[in-house]
């Protein structure tokens, strides 16, 4: 593997708040387009890993590089590199379509021309140019989901960051969601997604689950029922989730 | 056996008639049945629930839970159904006990009266009891909400999306709950957009923009899928979708996590669908058959009613 292909390494990292350590000491490397999954029940501790990744939390001890930049000296080059979705916080409901994405592509400092055009040529591509006007909350849920990944890597960032992207979409739905990832990581983005849907982490390049702080198995998703000895991601998820000691409250 | 709830040919518009949110929905849910509905964001299944819990009015139709019309007596079923909505809908700055209290009081009784039927899922959360709801994780909030439902003793459960965004693990438990809750001959009526769990239940219907595709068990649903699945797998994946879908002699494709799901014209050869993919470059393919699952049939009905 190419260096220059790596674009998540993180060595040892760890947060401890106060006598509690939510992420301790992982390492791991992500290539330039991959599709992770990072996996873990409540309270493994991916959420804090994900905020550190992302430049928003500050590491306790330990290492890690995003897109080339450190993610304790260097927190606002990794904000300005990467995407990030989630579930919980998106779009503005209260915006309409393209005011959504001209408000998140100035953010990331594109200039308006370039908006212009990249904006009709997005809402053609989603075949959304009719809904250019609409605000968002009229949207249903699954096209607000598509439109929010578009957002978010609107900006072509080298990585995209998806906490939970696609929580209660039906399985049509999710499929177009998941086309959309692997047009994108055909481009060379990388995609690093929690969720809590194992047919979901199928279909991801590489996985890794975490328990209590750890990373407990990082592998293909074949390897990984090969390990395991199941045909499905969901028992691998539950034999190691089980081990758990901690919970999460 | 009686049946505990009845739908006859209901309909539910919105905005003057012009969404039409149900469009002659009928089925029958029997006394302890555990019965899934299945289906899209927007195909009705809230409106449903709000329609068999008295929160609505329907256009037209007629429906009774445990015998009971749900237009004339509404405030009789009230007394006798347990509802968990989508939303979480507790009062987040009460605390779990408090909250708990709450319901009981709403329905005139006591937690103690009926702690029996909740006292499994209760204990789980009774170390927290203290904690104001708004600071529970998903999974718990989700147990004191299925509690807060319980408390007075129903004799219909209606779950709408109980599960969505709720970990592995905690799922699993909720729906060994149910289990349990069926046990003790409670009706359940529960929603979900998740295949895995669709398969937990007596019977189950797919809804699609207001109207039931289909009604049976799960497996006379996966029998009846009717058609030779073959999965197949090569290095690029997205490449393979693509392929895949523009080839003369396949009929549907869908991306199954690290394979794709695919059917082919009944003449069609494997042997010449391999050559093709070698020729177009790719590697490390791998297709074998394999039997339908609860997904593929609702992937099959959403794409064919779609059309």
């Amino acid at each position: 593997m190419n260096e220059n292909d790596i674009v998540i390494r993180t060595e040892q990292l760890t947060k401890r708040f106060g006598s509690f350590t939510a992420v301790d000491h992982i390492s791991f490397e992500v290539h330039r387009g991959e599709i992770f999954g990072f996996l873990g029940a409540n309270g493994a501790g991916k959420t804090t890993a994900m905020r550190m990744l992302c430049g928003l939390s500050k590491p306790t001890s330990g290492k890690g590089l995003v897109a080339g930049f450190d993610i304790h000296k260097e927190s606002e080059q990794v904000k300005r590199n990467i995407g990030y979705m989630s579930q919980k916080f998106s779009l503005y409901e209260d915006l309409k379509v393209w005011e959504n994405i001209r408000l998140f592509a100035g953010i990331y400092g594109m200039k308006d021309k370039e908006i212009e055009e990249k904006t009709d040529a997005l809402l053609q591509r989603l075949e959304f140019s009719e809904e250019r006007e609409t605000l968002v909350k009229r949207l249903p849920l699954g096209w607000k989901q598509k439109l929010a990944f578009s957002v978010s890597i609107f900006h072509e960032p080298k990585i995209v960051f998806l906490d939970e992207p696609t929580g209660g979409v039906d399985p049509a739905t999710r499929r177009q969601f998941w086309e959309l990832i692997y047009q994108a990581a055909d481009r060379g983005i990388t995609v690093f997604v929690t969720t809590h849907y194992m047919d979901e982490a199928e279909y991801c390049n590489r996985v890794s689950i975490m328990v209590d702080g750890r990373i407990d198995a990082l592998d293909t998703p074949r390897n990984l029922k090969q390990q395991f000895q199941t045909d499905n991601m969901d028992e691998v998820f539950q034999q190691l989730a089980r081990k758990a000691v901690r919970k999460a409250d | 056996m009686m049946n505990a709830i009845e739908v006859e040919n209901i309909t539910k518009s919105y905005g003057k008639g012009k969404i039409k949110a149900l469009r002659g929905v009928s089925f029958n849910v029997q006394q302890g049945e555990l019965f899934g509905i299945i289906g899209p964001d927007g195909a009705g299944k809230t409106t449903l629930f709000r329609l068999l819990t008295t929160l609505l009015l329907p256009d037209s139709g007629t429906a009774t839970v445990d015998g009971l019309d749900v237009v004339k007596n509404y405030k009789a079923i009230r007394q006798r159904v347990g509802y968990m909505p989508g939303r979480f809908s507790l009062y987040q700055d009460l605390s779990v006990e408090e909250n708990l209290d709450f319901f009981a009081t709403v329905f005139q009784t006591t937690v103690k009266e009926n702690y029996h039927l909740i006292e499994d899922i209760y204990k789980q959360i009774e170390p927290f009891k203290t904690r104001k709801a708004g600071a529970l994780s998903g999974g718990m909030k989700q147990k004191l909400a299925l509690c807060c439902a319980l408390v007075h003793k129903p004799s219909v459960l209606f779950l709408d999306e109980p599960t969505t965004g709720v970990d592995p693990v905690s799922r699993k438990e909720f729906w060994e709950m149910l289990k349990r809750l069926k046990m003790q001959g409670i009706t359940i009526l529960v929603s979900t957009p998740y295949m895995d769990e669709a398969t937990l239940c007596d019977r189950i219907t797919l809804i699609q923009q207001g109207q039931l595709l289909q009604i049976d068990t799960p497996q006379q649903i996966i029998n009846g899928y009717g058609q030779p699945l073959w999965a197949v797998h090569a290095k690029n994946m997205y490449r393979l979708l693509n392929d895949l879908r523009q080839h003369p002699q396949i009929t549907s494709c869908f991306g199954f996590g690290d394979v794709h799901h695919i059917t082919m014209k009944e003449d069609a050869d494997k042997d010449k669908l391999l050559v093709d993919l070698a020729e177009r470059g790719h590697e490390e393919v791998e297709m074998h058959p394999i039997e339908a699952t609860i997904e593929d049939c609702y992937m099959k009905l959403a794409v064919s009613n779609n059309e």
